[in-house]
């Protein structure tokens, strides 16, 4: 059992006219098993969020906690999160040309078990979960994410969710850009990774389509910084109705 | 996230032939490269002051012994010694200055190159007999003397004869303040392979005219590898005088603080139906740290046909070290199959750091990603196995320097909220000279 606790977390970031807050007192408690989605309007703060608890540099902590299990988080570099058991699905995920995928997925599996995987099994369960991603084998020459279409970019982020194992898995607009048939894929296979695993997933979402695939124990709804309302899963469908207009009107 | 890598390309392959096409740089004293000196006088050259076009960003008080300014041109040292290990089927001997076979290569285009000529007592020929494959690698070894760090002036004739096939390696290594002509001669047909490697020890100088000449349907294969030294500065010129040929001219180089690497590449396509690609890719790690890339390539206007793309990236470390990229193509013609050239310096791209990091790497093995990734598929295109590996090991040696080096220094700020915020750094004005092209140049984004 895991438990990721974000206790009131602001976060800013650097703008030319200053430190812009962006982040205003989050709490959140995610437990091994659970799914949250976290919807809100654009520029609500919830890809912040996802950064900041990942440790990109880009994000000032100016106050709040978050901790794993009890470890403070905030004090780990990125790779020690990565290795403390967090992941990030990016929404935009970068290309490093000349790194092959499979170079690159060893190497990660090798950081984050603190050892290399024994070669053989390590193959197999590669070719199974791009298999099961619909993934062709010949995926595994190419350079990281270069050339790779929006929904192959996506599908490889949930293969390493699959392949890594995490205990926490952050995803970022996962569902973004896609089409319904890569949309269906990328949810089996975070899917699976819930079946098969006893990972907390913090699912962030504009759109409400995700969540007929992904069944979300716990609802956020983020404006403006922080969660403005919580509940289940019928507050996604209520959203769904009505848009975030409700939200929005009062806080101007 | 957006890359930080700057990313400058044109492509010509649409360019029309009313007038000849140039951008480098405002000041290029000629109006096109054609126009360039080329003799055997040293006379011709008087000794550089660092404003010549072909000297702009050379360091020419370290290069100086090289000019041979107090000597009347001539250089008497014998600071290195040569030897050769031939594949069976290669023919190795030393000539006499005024061999028959020396000089048909081109002549020299700068004061080192012309000094060169003219002070190398003798030659080391290898030749490769008319239709001979060579079974091994012919290696040659230049080595400074110890002990000996006399200007020295060096000659070597790679010479492939008609549908002969082979690879040469020379080597470059110890100490040494050289000057030296390399002539590749690729007779009708051949196939050949030449890779310099400049592995200096550190304080060594070297200045070298590389002049191919490619024949009738003849491919070249050109790869300069330049890691040690204190001042490297290479000028290949690749001449086709037959109708079919074809070169690609790889490069790779990796500067070190204080290291200044200059290759200045010129590609003269005067016959029609030939193709030349040039690829060149450094790294630049510490104080000092300077390289320079300057590529022409000359469309005239008999050469219809032509196919040629150059391309350099430079990727910048650490603070400190600066890069300077110029491609300049000039086209006579406008019946040409392709031409284009791009160019781009960057720094380290701090993205790809945090993605790989992101999951599970840790710093140093990301950075050390990243790098080899940079080089990697160069290195796949090099096709000779022991230079790949060395290579490989090299560039091993360098990451393992600068990720010490960047070890202490992360011992001292935090590591958290480190500076990511960089973009584009080193903008030459070979770049800007891009920049402000007219708007009617298509620019074609392409893939490292």
């Amino acid at each position: 059992m895991s438990t990721l606790e974000i206790r009131d977390l602001h976060v800013s970031v650097e703008t030319k006219e200053g430190p812009k807050p962006i982040l205003r007192g989050v709490d959140l408690t995610i437990r091994s098993g659970e799914t949250h989605a976290i919807m809100g309007p654009n520029g609500s703060g919830k890809s912040t969020l996802a950064y900041s608890l990942a440790g990109h540099p880009k994000y000032q902590i100016t106050s709040g906690t978050v901790t794993l299990d009890g470890e403070d988080v905030l004090a780990m570099s990125v790779d020690e999160r990565a290795r403390a058991g967090m992941f990030l699905a990016m929404q935009y995920p970068v290309e490093v040309p000349g790194v092959s995928v499979s170079n690159f997925l060893r190497t990660a599996k090798t950081a984050i078990d603190g050892e290399a995987p024994a070669l053989r099994s390590w193959i197999k369960d590669v070719n199974v979960a791009m298999e099961k991603l619909r993934m062709d084998p010949e995926f595994s020459e190419r350079s990281v994410n270069e050339g790779f279409s929006g929904g192959e970019k996506k599908r490889h982020e949930i293969l390493q969710m699959e392949l890594l194992k995490p205990k926490i898995a952050i995803l970022d607009e996962t569902d973004s850009g896609l089409d319904v048939d890569a949309l269906r894929i990328v949810s089996e296979g975070v899917n699976r990774v819930r079946e098969t695993s006893d990972v907390g997933v913090l699912l962030i979402t504009h759109y409400t389509r995700i969540l007929r695939y992904i069944q979300p124990d716990f609802v956020h709804v983020f404006v403006d910084g922080r969660v403005a309302e919580e509940g289940g899963p019928e507050l996604a469908e209520r959203l769904e109705n009505e848009g975030y207009d409700r939200f929005l009107v009062p806080s101007a | 996230m957006s890359t930080t890598t700057q990313n400058l390309s044109t492509d010509h392959s649409r360019a029309t032939a009313d007038e000849a096409h140039s951008h480098g740089v405002g000041a290029t004293p000629e109006s096109s490269r054609a126009a360039r000196l080329t003799s055997f006088e040293v006379g011709d050259f008087p000794v550089p002051n660092g404003r010549e076009e072909e000297w702009r960003f050379s360091p020419v008080d370290r290069l100086a012994p090289l000019f041979a300014a107090d000597t009347d041109g001539k250089l008497t040292g014998h600071g290195v010694l040569t030897t050769v290990v031939d594949a069976p089927e290669v023919t190795v001997e030393i000539v006499d200055r005024d061999d028959a076979r020396l000089g048909l290569a081109g002549k020299p285009g700068d004061r080192a190159a012309a000094v060169a000529w003219a002070s190398a007592p003798r030659a080391t020929v290898v030749t490769v007999p008319a239709e001979a494959v060579a079974s091994a690698v012919t290696s040659v070894r230049v080595e400074g003397v110890e002990g000996n760090d006399e200007p020295s002036a060096a000659h070597i004739l790679v010479h492939a004869k008609p549908l002969s096939q082979a690879t040469v390696v020379i080597d470059h290594v110890g100490g040494a303040n050289l000057t030296e002509t390399v002539e590749v001669v690729a007779e009708d047909g051949a196939h050949l392979t030449v890779v310099s490697v400049q592995d200096w020890a550190e304080g060594a100088v070297h200045n070298a005219a590389h002049r191919v000449r490619i024949g009738r349907d003849a491919t070249v294969k050109h790869i300069v590898v330049t890691l040690g030294g204190d001042v490297v500065r290479l000028t290949p010129d690749a001449e086709f005088v037959g109708e079919g040929g074809s070169v690609e001219m790889l490069g790779v180089y990796f500067a070190d603080a204080g290291q200044h690497q200059e290759q200045r590449l010129f590609v003269d396509h005067a016959v029609p139906n030939c193709k030349s690609r040039v690829t060149y890719k450094g790294a630049l790690q510490g104080e000092g740290a300077h390289t320079v890339w300057v590529g022409d390539v000359l469309i005239r206007a008999a050469a219809e046909g032509t196919d040629t793309y150059e391309l350099n990236r430079n990727l910048v470390l650490t603070d400190g070290a600066r890069s300077d990229s110029v491609p300049n193509l000039e086209i006579e013609t406008g019946l040409i199959e392709g031409a284009g050239h791009a160019s781009a310096t960057g720094r380290f791209d701090d993205e790809q750091l945090f993605y790989l990091q992101a999951r599970g790497i840790p710093e140093t093995d990301a950075r050390r990603l990243v790098v080899r990734g940079f080089f990697a598929e160069l290195i796949n295109e090099i096709g000779v196995p022991e230079v790949e590996a060395r290579l490989i090991d090299a560039i091993e040696r360098e990451l393992a320097q600068s990720m010490s080096e960047f070890a202490s220094a992360l011992g001292t700020e935090s590591t958290a909220g480190g500076d990511f915020a960089s973009d584009v750094t080193e903008q030459t004005d070979g770049e800007r000279a891009i920049l402000s092209e007219p708007a009617s140049v298509t620019s074609a984004d392409e893939k490292l």
